[in-house]
């Protein structure tokens, strides 16, 4: 037990010291917030910096009006096409908005001229103030005042209640359900795969540098193995403590500062001015809190806990295993895709069927069996599992763990010390038979 | 020290060791000899437990073997190797915990080590800014570290440059004179007469041949003596091809039955003798003989 310990520290320790270690844990996170606070910077300036621009509009129906902002201007006029055109070009108009005559039940033909590409927001403010125009003026020609219909829009949000055995109520959201099982999954799913790679390449160095044959002469080749995944498995959680601990911070510290500028809802009120309207009011904000304080957070925490752990384990014997049995990481390949195609059914599953629909018969059985459960039951646990189910999921993958890591010590044990040799299926079969 | 009995192991069809048996006595260095691939690697690590044997039996001290043995030993294999990105100090630490020292314990004898084979300045440098002889001292001190009474080492002398190959032979002559049983696994026979009391052969898979160096010396006795002789005052026989050098000539002669000394009086008729002495055949002409004879018989 001493000695997996030992084995344990210098492994935890000798990757945690690393340079890279530091800069990729501490760096990651910060690339985020940085990402946003990079975009926000420069939408700030931009609209800052920017001279208002006058677009030049001809409107042959003589029907509509365009409202000005800070930076756009509209100047209405009836000249020619052609001459507005050459506004443009003589780069006295930033556009040049032409409206044919059209029929008001099928209007077409209306374009927009510029020197440059105009904006998605210029371009969806326009839109939106045509259509309005067209739609109020057919309620018109149609008799119904448009302000009967501003007044029939009702906006209608389902809260859905799951009622468990006692009659508990509780509110949940099927966005925050899927958000839940989308991230946990992918947490694991990035996990297993990046953190098995790191024991599959610690167990290869050992074997090419022939440090293994001193190391299994002080110890038994399984406790090497245990300490090696175990040791690694503590760097992958050292990690992700860090990360959401400074990814949490930043985002709190990045949002509070710019919460007030929010340049989003200008651009959001310059393309939609109802659409901004709607998140003013909060009500929608309101639920969404009641649901995420609603959410069983314990069984959550603790099943993330315990699929990252499992799947991990699962999965770090047979990476272990792997390395073990080739010389170079480039002869990995040939044993990797047993391994990965486990793991990306699983991830496909979570997103074809689980996140979907969690309760199918595949979304069952891909969170009970092992070898997928870590993924596919994160995507399940938040939208509510029976206990029984979770029970038999969480026992198969620690009986799924204990046989791969039998397994595994196996064929480490005899594949630490060959070299030279390519060992097909059929040799790793037989060192799984043969006692010592 | 140690003994074994009656040990067999094979890999598949292959017989890596057949019905081997060995008894190392304590405070002698103990040479195992045999060509690559004689079976050498495959015992000393049954002995070290890194792998188990199909039958037979290994006793250290006296008691079969058990895992508590591994802290007895030090190994040194034959592919050496160190991690690459850690430091001198760390990794010697490493290695003299996993054999049972405590981290005080283990601190004391390094130190005491870096001293002694004046590598002190080099104890926070990493293992790949060393060269290769300096990386192999620090591989014998892990080897060393935790006062194993029973050292094993494979082709201990492989990589070192003659300074440092010499420094290596004395701390073994050091540690045999503190009483360390040493097994010297080697297919170099040069090394071995100078440094073990005992031999073993191996050849595929079995011991030909075990004894004190006199006694397996004395098995083969090519019977051969090497003459020197001046002042000639007979012609020298057509049949002693020999070399002549300002008068004194040079030769080898079989006894051929005869005794030494009847050998050396029939010589005196011939002039004056200078040297008469029996050729002592090589432990690698002695084992190159040994393998022919258990072959053909």
């Amino acid at each position: 037990m001493d000695k997996i310990w030992l084995v344990i520290q210098r492994e935890y320790v000798s990757r945690v010291k690393k340079k890279s270690f530091l800069l990729v844990t501490l760096l990651t996170p910060l690339i985020f917030p940085a990402i946003m606070g990079v975009f926000v910077w420069i939408a700030l300036a931009e609209e800052d910096s920017q001279a208002l621009r006058i677009i030049e509009v001809v409107d042959d129906n003589k029907l509509f009006f365009l409202e000005s902002s800070e930076q756009y201007a509209f100047s209405f006029s009836d000249a020619s096409p052609e001459e507005a055109k050459q506004l443009v070009q003589d780069g006295n108009r930033y556009g040049f908005l032409h409206i044919p005559k059209f029929d008001i039940k099928d209007p077409g033909g209306i374009s927009f001229y510029g020197e440059e590409n105009p904006s998605m927001s210029l371009i969806s403010y326009l839109e939106n103030n045509l259509r309005k125009k067209i739609e109020e003026q057919r309620l018109f020609e149609s008799g119904i005042d448009p302000k009967i219909i501003n007044d029939v829009r009702t906006k209608v949000a389902i809260k859905s209640i799951t009622l468990d055995e006692e009659g508990t109520e509780t509110v949940s959201d099927a966005t925050v359900n899927y958000v839940i099982g989308f991230v946990a999954g992918i947490l694991i799913y990035m996990f297993i795969f990046i953190y098995g790679n790191q024991i599959m390449q610690g167990v290869i160095e050992e074997k090419s540098s022939r440090i293994v044959e001193i190391l299994v002469s002080s110890l038994k080749p399984f406790q090497l193995m245990l300490g090696k995944i175990i040791g690694i498995a503590g760097v992958g959680l050292t990690q992700l403590l860090i990360w959401i601990l400074l990814i949490g911070t930043l985002t709190t510290i990045v949002t509070g500062f710019l919460g007030m500028q929010m340049p989003q809802q200008q651009a959001m009120e310059l393309a939609n001015p109802e659409m901004a309207q709607g998140l003013a009011q909060n009500t929608e904000m309101g639920d969404i809190l009641q649901v995420i304080s609603g959410i069983n957070y314990v069984q959550i925490v603790f099943s993330f806990v315990f699929y990252f752990l499992g799947g991990y384990l699962l999965y770090g014997a047979l990476f272990a295993a792997i390395g073990s049995a080739v010389d170079a990481p480039s002869d990995a390949q040939q044993f990797m895709l047993p391994v990965t195609i486990p793991l990306v059914v699983a991830y496909m599953g979570l997103f074809v069927f689980i996140l979907n629909d969690p309760t199918s018969t595949t979304s069952f059985w891909l969170s009970i069996l092992p070898l997928t459960s870590p993924i596919a039951m994160m995507g399940r646990v938040s939208y509510g599992v029976p206990f029984w189910e979770l029970a038999l999921s969480m026992g198969l993958l620690i009986l799924g763990f204990l046989f791969t890591t039998w397994v595994a010590g196996k064929i480490y044990r005899i594949g630490i010390l060959m070299h030279g040799t390519k060992p097909g299926y059929k040799t790793l079969w037989k060192w799984i038979k043969t006692n010592n | 020290m140690l003994k074994i009995e009656k040990l067999n192991k094979s890999y598949g069809a292959n017989k890596a060791l057949t019905d081997v048996d060995l008894n190392v006595s304590e405070g002698l260095v103990f040479g195992l000899l045999g060509p690559n691939g004689a079976g050498k690697t495959t015992l000393i690590r049954i002995i070290n437990q890194i792998i188990d044997s199909d039958s037979g039996e290994v006793y250290i001290g006296g008691e079969l073997l058990a895992p508590k043995h591994i802290e007895l030993i030090g190994y040194l294999p034959e592919e050496r190797g160190l991690y690459k990105k850690m430091k001198v100090w760390d990794q010697m630490l490493y290695f003299a915990r996993l054999k049972g020292l405590s981290a005080q314990e283990a601190k004391i004898k390094i130190k005491y080590w870096l001293e002694k084979l004046e590598m002190d300045t080099w104890k926070d440098k990493k293992i790949e800014d060393l060269s290769k002889g300096m990386a192999q001292k620090v591989q014998f001190i892990s080897t060393i570290i935790h006062n194993p009474p029973l050292l094993i080492l494979d082709e201990p002398f492989s990589g070192f440059d003659p300074v440092n190959a010499e420094i290596i032979k004395n701390e073994i002559l050091e540690l045999k004179a503190k009483g360390t049983t040493v097994i010297l696994s080697t297919h170099r026979m040069e090394s071995v007469e100078l440094l073990c009391d005992q031999v073993a052969m191996i050849n595929r898979s079995k011991k030909i041949l075990d004894g004190s160096i006199k006694r397996v010396k004395s098995i083969y006795r090519p019977e051969v003596y090497s003459v020197t002789l001046d002042h000639l005052t007979k012609e020298l026989p057509t049949e002693w091809i020999s070399k002549e050098d300002e008068g004194t000539y040079s030769f080898t002669l079989p006894l051929s039955g005869k005794a030494p000394n009847e050998l050396l009086n029939e010589l005196m008729q011939y002039g004056q003798v200078n040297r008469f002495q029996e050729l002592i055949p090589s432990m690698e002409e002695i084992f190159i003989h040994q393998v022919k004879s258990t072959e053909n018989g």
